[in-house]
């Protein structure tokens, strides 16, 4: 029966993980990628567009664990929407195929400014273990410009939500490394 | 037993490997032959420079029969008027190879778009490429009022890239094609001239998901080409890991399918499962996922310390949740409205494509690696193989529940019974030629691989069971309303990667 299960879900202890921490330093580097009047508009709470830009599937897998109770990505504000033009952080995963690139430069071009680019794994840093094939750009910055990389083959969930809430922290009016 | 086709193999010129090379008079003969046994399998289809490669299964005593014929002309008989799973992989052999099949049912490009530098870049001889990217064409739906619905490359939810063209009337799906593709690295030309170790990287993540399977697979074909033996404890801890990994993500199928009918506790229990068990293959194997845990030779890393008790508790965890989740899935007749007859697969498609995994489990092909073409620790340890009728989205869930239990069972005696002793052993640097097939959570992987003198890797092929599952989605959502397309396609989770090689 599900109502009794809710039940005790809701008197229980939630089973959210505490959130990780966040580098000074990583925070300071993006402060400085954007000015104040665009951290101003955007706030404390992102949207974000994930796009595969031929990946294995590994990162996606993690960033859907984001989503998951233990990790809780929409507790700080951050939430994953479907279409490029709701979103202010656009998520790349892969090394960039070539049959991926005017997809993601089309997404890229859809979504509103002021935005973050985000390259999610080692294959979306510099093409990964891919880099050199006939088939790949060698990593999202080949087509768009990138503001934060998360290295890692996947990044687990908890560096993944630590580099997010680094942009959080660059968006706030008084960021914590200049305070 | 033997039927017209396998006696055209058996008969053939055997190679190191027991791999048959017919002659170009005897394949030209192989598409009647085959007519005439329906029960040999095609499992893959690829090739080499001047060289086309096939993987048979007899189906009666599963028997794996490997053939192969000159491409001299540049072309060899298609196999895919009497195998329909061929057209795929007759497509994928002229786009990577520049081999074309005489006679086949269909020659559109499949993975190259026309954006690479090059065309047939695995060929001896790439020319470069300085067409522009055609316009893809799409199989036609004809009728007053069909209309088409483009859907990808990049799709609403975190998932892989791939395009569907949807042709509606109304709210019924009338035809649905998959255009892949969108993943293509490149990965088996990254292979060629580097050592089974070093190449290992590429099989584990051919698939994310499936990349103890994949990397399994691939590690017992090079170990087969160099005869080597694996250590009894390498083998029982990758079998640890393989379950591991079906458990997972059959857990996060279970949830998602949920999900995508707007039912959103089962998902959320199911995500807290996964992750207990994912945390618990990272305490035990040092990765989540347990990339790169497997190779050539053995297992990277002895299992920790602390490994089996995490494990054991986070299987507890599943074992006891599970009876009570599946009375929830059972018992919301919203949720059985939508998954009961939906998204439905006649048995006899998925016998015409050897369909493997959950697809074809669901629709009365009990074929499973682990069981047909056993192989260690599995010979010892048979698992249970569920399998269902009818052959809908709720089959497919019901086969993934059962197979829940059956892993959970399987980890827990390959723990308590886990051998002592190395982990690894060398390999050997010399020629040779190894198959091998491996089953993962959505199916047999089979891997090939050849070595030269040197052992390095001269030409490979990793085959994702999804070759055999996509056409059968097309298949299965026919008739069927739009809406119900992510609860088919969830119910399937064909790799896109794992065919986009």
């Amino acid at each position: 029966m599900l109502w009794p299960k809710l039940a005790r879900n809701l008197l229980g202890r939630p089973v959210t993980a505490a959130a990780p921490a966040v580098s000074d330093e990583a925070v300071a580097a993006l402060v400085a990628r954007l000015e104040g009047a665009a951290r101003a508009r955007l706030g404390r709470s992102l949207a974000i567009r994930a796009v595969d830009c031929g990946s294995c599937n590994g990162c996606e897998l993690e960033l859907n664990a984001l989503q998951n109770p233990v990790h809780d990505l929409e507790r700080f504000g951050l939430r994953f929407v479907a279409s490029p033009r709701h979103a202010d952080v656009l998520m790349l995963t892969g090394p960039l195929t070539r049959n991926m690139r005017e997809a993601l430069e089309h997404a890229y071009a859809a979504t509103p400014d002021p935005k973050w680019v985000v390259a999610v794994g080692d294959c979306a840093v510099d093409g990964g273990v891919f880099k050199g094939s006939y088939a790949v750009e060698g990593g999202a910055g080949a087509a768009v410009p990138v503001d934060l990389i998360i290295p890692g083959c996947p990044p687990a969930p908890e560096q993944l939500l630590a580099g997010l809430l680094s942009l959080l922290e660059a968006e706030t009016e008084t960021p914590r490394a200049s305070s | 037993m033997s039927g017209a086709a396998s006696t055209l193999i058996l008969r053939a010129a055997p190679q190191e490997g027991g791999r048959a090379l017919l002659t170009e008079a005897a394949w030209d003969a192989l598409p009647a032959a085959l007519a005439a046994e329906p029960d040999l399998a095609l499992l893959a289809l690829w090739a080499e420079p001047g060289l086309v490669h096939a993987a048979f299964l007899r189906e009666a005593d599963a028997a794996l029969l490997l053939a192969s014929v000159p491409a001299t002309e540049g072309h060899y008989a298609a196999l895919s008027p009497v195998r329909p799973g061929a057209i795929r992989f007759e497509r994928m052999i002229r786009d990577l190879w520049g081999l074309t099949a005489r006679d086949a049912t269909d020659l559109r490009p499949w993975l190259d778009h026309g954006r690479w530098p090059v065309t047939g870049p695995l060929s001896a001889r790439p020319a470069p490429n300085t067409a522009p990217p055609p316009q893809p064409e799409f199989l036609p739906a004809e009728g007053e009022g069909v209309h088409q619905i483009p859907v990808g490359p990049i799709h609403a939810g975190v998932i892989e890239p791939g395009h569907f063209r949807f042709h509606v009337l109304g709210e019924t799906v009338v035809r649905l094609e998959a255009r892949l593709g969108y993943a293509h690295k490149g990965s088996l030309a990254l292979m060629l001239g580097r050592s089974p170790r070093a190449a290992a990287r590429y099989a584990s993540r051919l698939s994310g998901d499936s990349t103890v399977a994949h990397s399994w697979a691939f590690a017992r074909a090079a170990e087969q080409a160099l005869a080597v033996e694996v250590p009894p404890r390498a083998v029982h801890l990758r079998a640890v890991m393989a379950e591991l990994e079906r458990i997972h993500n059959h857990l996060n199928d279970w949830g998602f399918v949920c999900n995508d009918a707007a039912f959103a506790f089962p998902h959320a229990r199911c995500a807290i499962l996964r992750e207990g068990v994912l945390r618990a293959a990272r305490i035990a194997f040092g990765h989540r996922l347990m990339m790169d845990a497997v190779l050539p030779g053995g297992v990277a890393l002895d299992i920790a310390e602390a490994g089996p008790a995490a494990i054991h508790a986070a299987l507890d965890a599943v074992a006891e949740e599970l009876p009570s989740l599946l009375r929830i899935y059972d018992s919301h007749a919203s949720l059985q409205d939508r998954v009961v007859g939906t998204g439905h697969t006649a048995p006899v498609l998925v016998a015409r494509f050897a369909a493997g995994g959950h697809v074809g489990r669901a629709a009365g092909r009990g074929f499973d690696a682990r069981r047909a073409l056993p192989y260690a620790p599995y010979d010892a340890l048979p698992p249970e193989v569920p399998v269902f009728e009818a052959g809908d989205v709720d089959a497919r869930v019901r086969v993934r529940i059962a197979e829940l239990g059956c892993s959970i069972d399987l980890v827990r005696a390959l723990l308590a019974g886990l051998p002592s002793g190395e982990i690894s052993v060398p390999l050997p640097q010399r020629a040779g030629e190894g198959v091998a097939l491996v089953e993962g959570f959505r199916g047999e992987c089979l891997h090939w691989l050849r070595l030269d003198d040197g052992g390095l890797i001269r030409a490979a092929f990793m085959r994702d069971p999804s070759w055999l599952q996509w056409p059968l989605l097309e298949a299965a959502i026919r008739d069927n309303i739009v809406a119900d397309f992510p609860l088919c396609n969830k119910s399937f989770n064909a790799s896109y990667s794992g065919v986009d090689l």
